[in-house]
């Protein structure tokens, strides 16, 4: 049919001009949580917003702590459980007559999933609204960015549950109260190695996430470590729908288990994929793991596999039925890791913020950084020289769609 | 060997998927010489309309009777049908005698609308989702080591059976004549008594129906959905794209090869390479065919006329 030169030309202008298109789309999600109003874009930058606010956080009787999470996109469910559960533990202190006299209240905005927007709606809590503290995020290249903006701006921000240790790493105003990825490649390894004893292995990891490939590295060091081989090690990048090859060269190599360091939405894919191709091996995994949806994608692929989390609502402390009990009547439904470590990471912001005596940026910070035995539903608490928390691990094994509590892995010393 | 095979079978069955896409970019571009950069929103309509009905059947997570898989997807093309007449008929039809650029911008409008309205939690949603189960995708047997699924053949054989009508289409029938020969000269074949913005219509009609059939087929392969405005969906577009590029765009034949060839080379290049090099080999390719032939592999170069 017709065509001429220049159309080519006009072509390959296009083909640019559309994958700008197509990142501005995904930046451009929503501003966040049920039907607020947008406000303006935040014009200052990061920079201008380093000297410290005259009145931190909030005016009269309130408290105000920023949250951001991915509330779109494709860890949504990330956001929302977190959401939940800092909302369940802001609504059990003030229900106590709040912190230092005052009600706290949550300003949340959704950087749906994407970095450049977290580093956006960071700067948009620390300089439009002005919050005293900062509560976010759980995939960790969305906590690195939002972090640099809380870090410059001198503001405490504590991550519920990224795992990659570049989080907090020189970041003096960056907390976590989460166990990290070192620790947790550890605890798979360990329990793969000892419970499972399969001792060849093969890596599918997302190349694109720090949290996946920080996960595949500590896995990697600790299987070794433990006499076990790898025996493939390959990659896929954020938004890859088709794992065949990967699989195919995966299944070639004739590994015994298959760990996939990612998140739920691509693991459920992907194991649906290896199911698909024959490999009826187990499957491993980390916290990443942890969302309602991973079932409902997954499905029956998910049989025979195994991932550490942060908690399991069967353990049987005290702490974890009384959480499981009031979030269950919140919410009505039963909560996940990532919600327990959201309602940590509030009550100990506001614990520290007692200790503070005030809602100086600078004393909440130092007050965060010297908790000590805090009692969190995933554990004890204490906030090391690192600004990271050491907390035991659980490995949960998925069978029937349900997963369900195995062992528990304690930190090394 | 087997794992050759393997790849290739996979690749082929991919590749059909992407010339299935390419065809829709392919039938526009011979007919208003303009790439519809909504194209990829249709795919991924398509495959999201499969779950909404599905969802409104209560079938979405066992396997389901041929009968109703057949609706679902009769349902879902005729949807996404609709869509395509729709757009043409509100953003691209005013803009007949507007610069081509004007279309271009609007059709880059349409699929950010589309993106976003279709995020809306009464629309589809932004999560992704399960895929319903049309065709059981574990079903399958194996030839000397490599694993054959059944919906592997029901993609290739469904996919080479819209292809062949399309073919018969253009080329045996008085619509089809009438859109080549738009595609020759717009102006003299409305001047022949043509009804170019009836014909213009079919094409959008056609390729959004063939992009539906695409979608829906690639969200049972791969088993999930992604959300809709997510990466994967404008990655899935632009690699057909890509396919029609290479192919000759404006030429049918071009896209069917074209997507068989990249299908295949992202494949092969992932199994023997790296899979993390698999999306630059297949570009490399791209910028090979133009460096060697600028109109594609079937493309016709034309002469300027001064």
């Amino acid at each position: 049919m017709v065509r001429s030169r220049s159309s080519v030309q006009v072509l390959v202008g296009v083909l640019s001009l559309t994958l700008s298109a197509a990142l501005a789309t995904t930046s451009a999600g929503c501003d966040k949580l049920r039907g607020k109003k947008k406000k303006p874009a935040p014009s200052a930058s990061p920079s201008a917003s380093a000297s410290p606010s005259p009145t931190p956080g909030g005016e009269g009787g309130t408290i105000l702590i920023g949250e951001f999470g991915s509330m779109t996109g494709a860890e949504a469910s990330f956001g929302e459980s977190t959401h939940k559960g800092i909302e369940l533990a802001l609504e059990h202190i003030n229900a106590k007559g709040g912190v230092l006299g005052k009600q706290l209240k949550l300003k949340s905005y959704d950087d749906a999933g994407n970095p450049e927007q977290a580093t956006a709606v960071v700067t948009k809590l620390v300089t439009d609204d002005k919050v005293t503290a900062i509560l976010g995020e759980v995939a960790s290249n969305l906590s690195i960015a939002g972090g640099q903006v809380a870090q410059d701006s001198g503001t405490p921000m504590i991550s519920p549950s990224s795992t990659n240790v570049q989080v907090t790493k020189d970041r003096d105003h960056v907390f976590r109260v989460c166990f990290i990825d070192p620790f947790q490649g550890f605890a798979m390894a360990k329990f793969t190695t000892e419970t499972l004893k399969h001792t060849k292995a093969a890596i599918l990891r997302d190349q694109t996430q720090s949290y996946s490939q920080g996960l595949a590295d500590a896995f990697k060091d600790a299987y070794v470590k433990m006499g076990g081989s790898i025996v493939a090690d390959e990659s896929y990048s954020k938004g890859d729908k088709n794992f065949n090859s990967q699989l195919s060269k995966i299944k070639a190599a004739k590994p015994e288990v298959i760990f996939l360091p990612g998140y739920y939405s691509d693991v459920a894919t992907i194991a649906k994929q290896a199911r698909q191709l024959g490999l009826k091996l187990p499957l491993l995994g980390g916290d990443g793991w942890d969302s309602p949806e991973l079932f409902q994608i997954g499905g029956q692929a998910l049989d025979n596999t195994y991932f550490s989390n942060h908690y399991s609502h069967e353990e049987p402390r005290d702490a974890v039925k009384v959480f499981v009990g009031d979030f269950q009547k919140k919410f009505g439904i039963i909560p996940d890791g990532l919600a327990a470590l959201g309602y940590d990471a509030a009550m100990l912001l506001a614990d520290a913020m007692r200790r503070a005596g005030s809602t100086d940026k600078k004393a909440i910070r130092d007050a965060i950084a010297s908790t000590k035995d805090f009692p969190g539903v995933t554990g004890t608490i204490t906030i090391d020289a690192e600004r990271n928390s050491q907390k035991p691990a659980v490995i949960l094994k998925i069978e029937g769609g349900k997963a369900s509590y195995v062992a528990s892995v304690a930190p090394t010393p | 060997m087997s794992f050759f095979f393997g790849l290739l079978l996979v690749g082929f069955v991919q590749g059909c998927l992407y010339a299935l896409i390419a065809l829709g970019y392919t039938l526009v571009f011979g007919i208003l010489q303009f790439i519809n950069f909504a194209h990829s929103d249709v795919v991924m309509l398509g495959a999201w309309f499969a779950w909404k009905y599905a969802q409104w059947m209560g079938v979405s997570f066992s396997v389901i009777s041929i009968g109703t898989s057949l609706g679902i997807l009769g349902l879902s093309v005729l949807s996404c049908a609709a869509v395509g007449f729709t757009i043409e008929r509100l953003a691209y039809r005013p803009l007949r005698h507007a610069p081509r650029i004007n279309i271009l911008i609007t059709a880059i409008g349409v699929s950010l609308f589309l993106e976003n309205f279709t995020q809306l939690p009464y629309v589809f949603g932004s999560r992704d989702k399960a895929m319903p189960q049309l065709l059981d995708v574990y079903a399958g047997f194996d030839v000397g080591g490599v694993r054959v699924q059944y919906f592997q053949i029901i993609t290739v054989v469904f996919a080479f059976a819209l292809m062949a009508l399309l073919s018969l289409l253009v080329y045996r029938t008085r619509l089809g004549r009438a859109m080549r020969a738009i595609s020759f000269d717009t102006r003299t074949a409305s001047l022949m008594g043509i009804p170019t913005g009836r014909v213009i219509a079919y094409t959008f009609v056609l390729g959004s129906a063939l992009a539906a059939a695409a979608g829906i087929l690639t969200g049972v392969a791969f088993g999930s959905l992604s959300q809709p405005s997510s990466t994967s969906w404008i990655r899935f577009g632009l690699k057909a794209f890509i396919c029609a590029v290479v192919g000759g765009i404006g030429s049918i034949e071009g896209a069917v090869a074209g997507g068989l060839l990249i299908g295949i080379t992202e494949q092969l290049a992932g199994g023997y390479i790296s899979s993390s090099y698999a999306d630059a080999i297949v570009f490399g390719v791209l910028i090979l065919v133009l460096m060697v032939r600028p109109s594609g592999i079937f493309g016709v170069t034309m002469r300027e006329k001064v």
